[in-house]
């Protein structure tokens, strides 16, 4: 029966392969759940957070798995608003990406607020100068703009096309696509930045407070990029992966070298928005709060090394291997390279929020640490076994690459 | 219409011996369950941390002092206010106090990333207090549940039996005597003084006087002062003196 719902002309394992390709996915599930769940009921006392160091591990992944999820919009935006029709091979699966990491952020964070029941109250009394306000209004918004995107996907199956009602609500569904693509856009536009905002607004942290344009400091814009240029990145990362684990070839590999060749124009210019921040903030905002910027990097393990990591190794080094055609054209140099690039934006993220609250801000006071417990660690480990069932239903009985038939006929 | 005040506090350092009367007589005040022996950042609550610093030197040159540290009650672009979503914190224009509402606190702990002097308190455990003690609950405060942010307010329901009792005596304004939060009255050597900032009458602002952090330009309302040049310096060094030498808290 199963098998019935796999699209014609597609070849996919046999149930019991499946299964077995499933059973540790969702054994990790089931303990990430049952980590979340202690943190629920029992409270945050699970974790080893603490008054001083009051945002940890989830903090710095959900800012990880968003950046990542940005090929979801920033794919739509090439494909459905400039027009690069080659991205069509891939925008399924990047939709369905997105909308695995999205939901697995939002499904995180919940857990970590202490009254997950009060999340309401920001739509009711909202603070409209919190850059958090910003935040939960556009991902509220656009984790529903990434269900309905997912419809379509969905509703193609072979057994729901046997429904007319479905098939009409999908066609109909399809005509939104522009609208939808161009509404994702926008309010992922808002929310990377405002993710980046989070951080920079931080007068009271001057390792992570920046100057910015209006009310937005320079981090909002950096995140804005960083994440464009580390979407297409992650799908390509993916979509190799997909291709490896399922042995078949899924995109034509000027689809992928497409993708980097995106990515690398994007992170090149992430890397120089990013030097020149670094040294307006080294030279002027951070001196300016009492803090020379040397300091920061006086702590261990700390050190300049992370600024040179983040900045060189995985930024500038992948930015100029996807923009060299002929690197680009060697799968092992583009996909390393998109592995860097993602490295680097997780790098940022964790800068901008565990070297942020470990570093010391009262002349007095200690360099703070803090490592993660086993039910932060869990409750993470559910989302990514969360997406990789998602993903693997969603490649298993949906067309994830409308390429892949023809490319089997080949 | 009242006059407009502006609470603030003056600390002398070369007072404080670190007794810690000031951090009990705030928890009792203010309804936070009793910390046991050892207790710390994550299973400890208290409004006010005592540092406890030195001067870098070692036996016999070696000298002490101690900074308590609570809510600076910052009067300029409040970092916790301002990142708050949901308005759970606000600036009494009237006080010039920075007010936490738990009730309205979805317990994101994005002000406490906020906050430079580490102020602001998580509620990580459900309170609890020993049996029989919570007989001694102050009927004026309402004690916070698990999960969500608290700080130290100025002792909020000293301020409002203040308001009381000038209400009742037919007058608009409290007598300065009539509000004193409970960490001033505690302190044996007197090194905690409270206060209107806007009244000339009193020196809480002495010319002498330092603030922690002032050049993050929030405005904080709790004045340092000391005679000792070293414990001016240790507080207001522009880097952390503690990558050499590690602070303690106690
Ligand atoms: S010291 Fe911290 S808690 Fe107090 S007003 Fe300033 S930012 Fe807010
Ligand atoms: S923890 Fe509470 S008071 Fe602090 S920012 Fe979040 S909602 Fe506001």
């Amino acid at each position: 029966m199963a098998n019935n719902l796999i699209a014609r002309g597609l070849k996919r394992c046999s149930t019991r392969r499946f299964l077995l390709w499933i059973a540790p996915w969702a054994a990790l599930l089931a303990f990430g759940l049952y980590s979340a769940g202690l943190c629920l009921v029992e409270g945050l006392n699970q974790t080893n957070m603490d008054n001083r160091f009051a945002f940890g591990l989830w903090i710095f992944l959900d800012l990880t798995v968003i950046a990542l999820g940005a090929g979801a919009f920033f794919t739509g935006f090439l494909l459905y608003i400039l027009k690069v029709d080659e991205l069509r091979a891939v925008i399924n699966s990047a939709v369905v990406i997105g909308l695995v990491c999205y939901s697995g952020a939002v499904a995180v964070l919940m857990v970590d607020v202490g009254q997950p029941l009060r999340a309401w109250f920001t739509f009711w009394y909202p603070n409209v100068h919190s850059m958090l306000t910003e935040v939960t209004f556009c991902i509220t918004c656009y984790l529903t703009v990434l269900f309905i995107e997912y419809l379509p996907i969905v509703l193609k199956n072979r057994k729901l096309r046997e429904i007319p009602t479905f098939l009409v609500f999908e066609f109909e569904l399809h005509k939104l696509i522009y609208v939808l693509a161009g509404v994702g856009t926008f309010l992922s536009f808002f929310h990377q930045g405002s993710l980046g905002g989070l951080y920079g607004v931080l007068r009271g942290r001057p390792f992570a407070f920046r100057e910015g344009l209006a009310v937005w400091p320079s981090t909002f814009f950096l995140f804005i990029i960083s994440a464009a240029a580390v979407g297409p990145s992650f799908v390509l990362l993916t979509t190799w992966l997909v291709e490896k684990i399922s042995r078949k070839p899924l995109v034509r590999p000027a689809v992928l070298e497409l993708l980097g060749r995106i990515s690398g124009l994007l992170l090149a210019v992430y890397v120089l928005a990013k030097t020149v921040d670094t040294l307006v903030w080294i030279n002027r905002t951070s001196p300016e709060s009492g803090f020379p910027a040397a300091q920061y990097y006086s702590w261990r393990p700390f050190g300049t090394w992370i600024l040179f990591a983040e900045i060189v190794l995985f930024g500038l080094v992948p930015a100029l291997i996807m923009l060299t055609p002929r690197l680009r054209a060697h799968t092992g140099w583009l996909v390393s390279a998109a592995a860097m690039a993602c490295c680097g934006v997780a790098l940022n993220r964790f800068v901008q929020t565990i070297q942020t609250l470990a570093l010391p801000t009262l002349s007095f006071d200690k360099f703070l640490s803090y490592y993660p417990s086993w039910q932060e660690v869990g409750t993470f480990l559910a989302v990514v076994a969360y997406g990789a069932l998602v993903y693997s239903f969603s490649f298993r009985y949906f067309q994830l690459f409308p390429e892949e038939r023809e490319r089997y006929q080949i | 219409m009242n006059a407009q005040k502006k609470y603030g506090m003056s600390i002398d350092v070369d007072r404080c011996t670190g007794c810690g009367s000031c951090m009990v007589a705030c928890a009792v005040e203010n309804n936070i369950p009793p910390a046991h022996a050892g207790a710390n950042d994550r299973n400890g609550l208290t409004w006010i941390r005592v540092y406890k610093v030195d001067n870098g030197e070692d036996y016999p040159g070696k000298r002490s002092a101690f900074i308590p540290v609570l809510c600076q009650q910052c009067g300029e672009h409040t970092p916790c206010a301002s990142v708050c979503p949901q308005q759970a914190v606000d600036v009494d224009p009237r006080t010039g106090i920075v007010g936490q509402m738990p009730e309205r606190c979805l317990g994101c702990r994005y002000c406490m990333a906020a906050c430079p002097y580490h102020a602001r308190y998580f509620n990580w455990w459900d309170p609890r207090w020993p049996a029989g003690m919570e007989k001694t609950l102050n009927p004026d405060v309402a004690p916070r549940m698990r999960g969500v942010v608290e700080k130290c307010n100025f002792c909020h329901g000293r301020w409002h039996a203040a308001k009381q009792k000038a209400a009742a005596a037919g007058k608009s304004e409290i007598e300065p005597g009539d509000y004193v939060p409970a960490c001033v009255e505690a302190c044996p050597t007197g090194a905690i003084r409270f206060g209107d900032l806007n009244d000339p009458s009193n020196d809480l602002r002495h010319p002498d006087s330092f603030r922690l952090l002032k050049k993050l330009g929030t405005d904080p309302k709790i004045y340092y002062r000391s005679k000792r040049d070293w414990v001016r310096n240790v507080a207001q060094a522009s880097r952390p003196v503690s990558s050499q030498k590690e602070a303690s808290h106690g």
